[in-house]
């Protein structure tokens, strides 16, 4: 019986020929990253465990993106432990303000995270370097402490589904809105423990950062990690970016999956998730007239270059709709810079948009947007729970882009074919 | 180890942002973050509970973000354990790797309401229903789990395996 690409991986990791799903091993990790709200639980755990150095200046990897720029004393008291580590540790990958982006999206765009690669990251959508062919899970802050003293996790070898997608993508259709339907489908705890690899046809056809919008919302089905197999896209992708080197690993013909879901997306329709879970999904041209106070475009599922382009496109010569608030909010500085040297800041100015510096800000509700009570958003990003951006009684609808640019300027949830 | 304690029940897919909301977490205090567990998901439940008391609840408990705050604000409010249909799966190591005990049992929350009196035998996994007189069993531990629990989580587990090999 052969493995798939989630098995090989572990199994290489592992110093093992083969896994069995169910197994628990202990692997060695290429990346075990921190944020300002996880790293400084596992710092204090790894001090506490009498830790001195860390196993890899080199692998562990600290990203001060949720709370930054310092929203507040106590978050910049967060910053001021990962800082103070960073140094004490001659941490080679330290990000702070000019440098920082949202983890998500910086890693892979540094080449820090590569094909073949087993990443654990202190942060649930850590899934999200799947994309590249990579294992990547989220863990909590001991598991980090715990892999930064021993350079090791241990997993439960997952399942893996396998999700194969036929036909062409309609227009305005994209990574995002595959990855909705697929939830919707499967629903929130769908892919529970398991791991989701993403195939066919139309995923061949989709881009880099689609297929990161996808493996980043793997989690919100439950499941430990998302995974494409790598390809031509993801070679020219790593190519110029990579900081090691790497290896492609791809699913055996005659792998055992706990489950096979085929989908022909020929007819899907820009997807929107209604509060307050992801899985609330309807096509836009069902969702009624819905008016909304705020629209935000960013995070690690849709902050890349691709989606503020798309916005860009929509927003050009148009304005917000009054009343409403328009955040823009390129996920790292490199995005941010190709955005205003491409000419889409001034798209966005024009149209009222306000433009944040790189950080995961309104996403968790942390600041740079946040909800009152009875307000409604649109956002790019992944979670719409209660309170998720702010006021318990806010809500948060979960689309694209395309479907963002358009709602802003519509002042209600609606897609680009009604502009 | 037994826990007896009263319960408090909570529904499906209980998220990390209502267990503790991500506008607190510009802290990892344990008691300050104990002070907003499980706001979202009931304001006043802080206010109600007594240290000891249980959480009771559906399938795909603390769903959502990794934050290991989640199972630490519901340790430092006090609560003993938490049982569920099933849990996430960050939320569980989670749990265990910093030592909140969790139980799984499918049949639990169908058979017990808010305020029953219960107890739960951490070690055969037994569980009773005092108030109804109903006897329930939680899902075995992984042998890895328990080593984990036996060890005191897995820095302390880390520890010993570092040891091993000096
Ligand atoms: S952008 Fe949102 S989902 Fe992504 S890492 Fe930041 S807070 Fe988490």
């Amino acid at each position: 019986m052969g493995m798939t690409i989630t098995e090989k991986i572990l199994a290489g990791h592992a110093g093992v020929k083969k896994v069995i799903p169910g197994e628990i091993i202990n692997t060695r990790v290429d990346v075990a990253l921190g944020n300002d709200i996880t790293a400084p639980i596992a710092i204090e755990e790894f001090r506490k465990a009498g830790g001195k150095k860390v196993f890899d200046h080199n692998k562990v990897i600290l990203v001060p993106d949720h709370f930054t720029p310092n929203k507040d004393i106590a978050s910049a008291k967060q910053c001021r432990i990962l800082r103070d580590f960073a140094k004490e540790q001659n941490l080679t990958h330290y990000f702070d303000q000019g440098d920082v982006g949202v983890e998500h999206a910086l890693l892979p765009e540094k080449g820090l995270v590569l094909p073949g690669d087993v990443v654990i990251g202190a942060d649930s959508h850590t899934c999200t370097y799947g994309a590249l062919g990579a294992f990547a899970t989220g863990v909590g802050s001991t598991d980090l402490a715990y892999a930064m003293m021993t350079g090791e996790a241990w997993f439960r070898v997952p399942e893996t589904m396998k999700f194969i997608y036929k036909g062409k993508l309609p227009l305005w259709v994209d990574g995002k809105d595959l990855i909705l339907f697929t939830i919707k489908d499967i629903g929130v705890e769908g892919a529970r423990y398991q791991a989701m690899e993403f195939t066919g046809e139309t995923i061949a056809e989709l881009s880099m950062a689609g297929r990161f919008t996808m493996a980043n919302m793997a989690v919100e089905a439950g499941a430990k990690n998302g995974i494409f197999i790598p390809d031509e896209k993801t070679k020219i992708y790593v190519k110029e970016r990579k900081t090691r080197e790497y290896a492609f690993y791809t699913s055996d013909p005659d792998a055992e999956y706990a489950e096979v879901k085929e989908y022909d997306i020929s007819l899907l329709e820009p997807q929107v998730a209604f509060p307050h879970l992801p899985s609330n999904v309807r096509g836009i041209s069902t969702v009624g007239s819905i008016p909304i106070d705020q629209v935000v475009i960013g995070s690690c599922t849709n902050g890349r270059i691709e989606d503020l382009r798309v916005a860009a496109q929509i927003l050009k010569g148009r304005k917000k709709a009054p009343f409403l608030r328009l955040i823009i909010i390129p996920a790292t500085p490199a995005i941010y810079r190709q955005a205003l040297e491409e000419g889409l800041f001034q798209i966005f100015l024009d149209s009222k948009a306000v433009i944040s510096p790189p950080t995961c800000g309104p996403c968790l509700g942390g600041h740079m947007g946040i909800l009152a009570k009875g307000e409604r958003a649109v956002a790019t990003t992944n979670r719409n729970f209660v309170g998720r951006m702010g006021d318990p009684e806010s809500e948060v609808f979960l689309a694209g882009p395309a479907v963002a640019a358009a709602s802003a300027v519509l002042g209600r949830i609606g897609g680009p074919g009604e502009l | 180890m037994k826990f007896r304690g009263k319960v408090w029940k909570f529904g499906a897919n209980i998220d990390t942002d209502a267990i503790i909301p991500a506008r607190y977490l510009n802290t990892s205090d344990p008691a300050l973050l104990a002070k907003h567990c499980m706001e979202d998901a009931d304001p006043e439940f802080i206010k109600k509970m007594k240290p000891g008391d249980i959480i009771i609840a559906e399938r795909n408990f603390g769903c959502g973000s990794s934050r290991e705050h989640a199972p630490l604000a519901i340790k430092a409010a006090g609560i003993s354990c938490v049982i569920a249909k099933s849990f996430a799966r960050i939320f569980y190591r989670n749990s265990f790797n910093m030592g909140l005990p969790i139980f799984e049992s499918s049949d639990l929350a169908d058979n017990t309401a808010e305020g029953d009196e219960i107890e739960v035998d951490a070690t055969s996994g037994e569980i009773v229903n005092l108030t109804r007189n109903k006897k329930f069993k939680a899902n075995p531990i992984p042998p890895f789990m328990q080593e984990l629990i036996a060890s005191g989580g897995l820095m302390n587990y880390a520890q010993k395996k570092q040891m091993k090999k000096d």
